[in-house]
């Protein structure tokens, strides 16, 4: 609030006007013990002491003293928020027991890498390496030779799944659907050297998750 | 009854003006100088216009542009030279007392601190519990993305922006792809945008579920968290079921986005829309008029709007400042402009308005994700140009043409004309740029990333400077540090 200096409007019209104005009862409204009491009278704020509120008299234009006192004692807006979680508790819980109940997982889902085979038993791979020049991490890496039938496979086919990001730009770039990113997310290691994936472990992959990784893909096919 | 119930907006400090229009001027919070600045040059400018469309940073390079971007924002609303007061480090002077020096203590916080929101390490300068200067000392998280973008093709550069902020994927992606779009010259079919607007909105509540969620656990309440928590699992959900990744998207890319919807997406979201402010409102059933949060909160680091803009910040910090100031609102870039949102303004800048702004700025996404899913047109999800995004699969089985693009796209990658561009998207955590300079090949001359939170961390001593040591952590929340953009 502002205190008006003793000789100001002094002399004027106005000053008996002015006077009848600084009647304490109507000078501020003040709460409860915070009694404003500054040694300088130019101060207009309680120091150290923060309130949510430019002033007193404007909190009081948006909450009304006694709302404000029975909240502050009643602690209604504890209560409420006790009331939430208390809801909460008869409420269906949303997390699952995870080794024994799992999440959905989506037909995009990108998780552990597996090289296919035709339903032939013959590999998809037929080694044009664009798998390995668009994976962003460098973590793919293709030896090839011309097989003894005289078409062209891989002799060596390693995905490095610590360098993976995970992007999925291997299995859209590959031609032959060979190389994708399974269903599968549960294949951790207790070495490094495991997680070093050879052709032999990419094709045993492909083998074990060839269900659902073609399921997955036909009900992709109208998106790719 | 209480999860229903509206909030007692009443009871809080600050004072929401959403706002729809262009104009700047808070009513508070503006010094008096510079709201003298602001006001004439919006008579200058309104002279000149005939609009009040002062204060526009134009991003596109449209034509139309009247008043450059330098004329408004650094000379005449915003001097570009810090006020000496902020950058001063006032610790206090070593007291002398006959043979013996008090110096300040120094306290070194992180980079384990499991409030340093990963790997911060702040050093800070305490006079007594008050924190006299704090000095964050970044590069733990370094990985040298913008070095590494200039030997990938701009497909594989694309999912180092993921890893950037990493609670905000879609968006980093949004950014950089916005840019390489703009140096191809070329426009995404409509859907595409909707497309990504939808999902720049869900990565939006992604983040301030994540940075109001930890700030509260910060300051001492778990329960909060966990709901959060349960409701990002759904969003992350609408992630994996659009590209098959819960975080690490790879989705936006330049031309559009990587995949169509799947079947059946888009009546979830809008399920998961309709349930989702219940849930805001739950929480803020419990945190909003909490008298330990508003204890913690209210006053707490606050800083005006002139040292907001001195030293860079953007994004909600800047708008609980009271500057109305958001990059969808004044250059739209996606299809934002056919939109209808408000955004929200704070009018005290300390921590409870930033926490206010996130909250309301969850909701406003909302608005925004229901009226994409109405608008949302049929067509392509990105450009049918093979030079840019890759043929079909059942073209590519069939046409040699399309095996030739194919192959050519996942090698070599396509060629972007010479030239550069600054481009910037309104992140959640603020103004996330990119500037790309090309040489003509199809690598990145220069990938330059605006980061948000890294000129946060640059102002950090600036809102924890008079502070207490207690309310650092509350500090730290409120800026929504991620090390992934900060170190990048």
């Amino acid at each position: 609030m502002n205190v008006i200096p003793k000789n100001f409007l002094r002399g004027t019209a106005k000053f008996a006007a002015f006077q009848t104005l600084r009647v304490p009862s109507i000078q501020m409204r003040t709460y409860a013990s915070i009694q404003k009491s500054n040694a300088s009278p130019s101060d207009s704020k309680v120091k150290k002491f923060e309130i949510p509120h430019e002033s007193w008299a404007e909190r009081d234009q948006t909450d009304k003293f006694f709302d404000f006192s029975a909240r502050q004692l009643l602690m209604t807006e504890m209560l409420r928020g006790f009331w939430v979680v208390l809801e909460a508790f008869f409420r269906e819980p949303f997390t699952l027991h995870y080794p024994w109940e799992k999440g959905p997982l989506s037909a995009r889902f990108r998780g552990e890498h597996a090289l296919r085979r035709y339903p032939s038993g013959e590999e998809r791979c037929i080694s044009c390496k664009l798998c390995e020049a668009v994976c962003p991490a460098q973590a793919i890496t293709i030896e090839s030779e011309p097989r003894a039938d005289g078409s062209r496979r891989t002799v060596r086919y390693d995905i490095d799944m610590t360098k993976c990001i995970f992007c999925g730009l291997c299995q859209e770039a590959c031609p032959t659907d060979a190389i994708v990113e399974g269903p599968n997310f549960e294949y951790s290691t207790e070495t490094h050297e495991e997680l070093i994936y050879n052709k032999e472990k990419l094709l045993e992959n492909g083998d074990r998750w060839e269900v659902e990784i073609s399921r997955n893909l036909r009900s992709e096919h109208r998106y790719r | 009854m209480f999860r229903a119930a509206a909030i007692n907006r009443s009871a809080c400090k600050a004072v929401f003006n959403t706002l729809q229009s262009h104009s700047v001027i808070s009513k508070t919070t503006l010094p008096s100088s510079l709201k003298k600045s602001l006001s004439s040059f919006a008579l200058k400018s309104s002279s000149r216009l005939g609009s009040n469309q002062f204060l526009v940073r134009n991003y596109s390079s449209k034509p139309n542009r009247e008043i450059h971007p330098q004329d408004i924002y650094a000379d005449r609303v915003a001097p570009v030279h810090l006020s000496p007061e902020s950058i001063v480090d006032d610790s206090p002077e070593p007291v002398k007392s006959d043979n013996t020096v008090i110096k300040p203590f120094t306290l070194n916080f992180g980079p384990q601190h499991p409030a340093a929101h990963g790997v911060l390490r702040l050093l800070i300068e305490l006079d007594g519990e008050i924190i006299t200067h704090s000095d964050p000392h970044i590069g733990l998280l370094h990985r040298g993305t913008e070095k590494l973008m200039e030997y990938k093709t701009y497909l594989q550069a694309l999912p180092y922006m993921d890893r950037l902020d990493y609670t905000s994927t879609m968006t980093n992606e949004e950014v950089f792809s916005l840019a390489v779009e703009k140096l191809l010259n070329i426009d995404i079919p409509l859907r595409a945008k909707y497309i990504r607007v939808i999902f720049a909105e869900i990565t939006r509540v992604l983040n301030h579920l994540m940075a109001c969620g930890s700030h509260v656990m910060d300051v001492g309440a778990f329960t909060p968290f966990v709901y959060f928590v349960e409701e990002r699992e759904k969003c992350m959900e609408f992630y994996e079921r659009v590209c098959g990744a819960r975080m690490h998207a790879a989705y936006v890319r330049p031309g559009g986005v990587a995949l169509d919807l799947p079947r059946g997406l888009m009546q979830d979201i809008y399920a998961w829309a309709e349930q989702f402010p219940s849930r805001l409102d739950e929480t803020e059933e419990m945190v909003t008029s909490n008298r330990i949060w508003m204890n913690r909160t209210v006053g707490i680091a606050k800083i005006s709007v002139q040292d907001v803009l001195h030293w860079g910040f953007t994004g909600p910090i800047l708008r609980a400042s009271g500057l109305k100031w958001d990059i969808r609102k004044s250059a739209p870039y996606e299809v934002y402009d056919r939109l209808d949102f408000d955004v929200p303004v704070g009018t005290q800048g300390d921590t409870y308005d930033r926490y206010l702004v996130r909250m309301e700025e969850m909701r406003q996404s909302i608005r925004i994700i229901k009226q994409c899913l109405d608008q949302m047109p049929p067509g392509l999800h990105k450009v049918d140009d093979w030079k840019i995004s890759p043929p079909p699969r059942s073209a590519m089985k069939n046409d040699m043409e399309a095996v030739i693009h194919h192959f050519k796209l996942f090698s070599e990658g396509y060629n972007v004309p010479a030239g550069e561009t600054y481009t910037a998207i309104e992140a959640p955590k603020g103004e996330m740029g990119v500037h790309i300079v090309s040489d003509g090949s199809s690598r990145p001359y220069k990938c330059h990333i605006r980061a948000p939170g890294f000129y946060h961390m640059g102002g950090l001593h600036v809102l924890a400077k008079g502070s207490l040591v207690a309310d650092l952590v509350a500090i730290i929340g409120t800026s929504d540090f991620v090390f992934g953009e900060v170190d990048r």
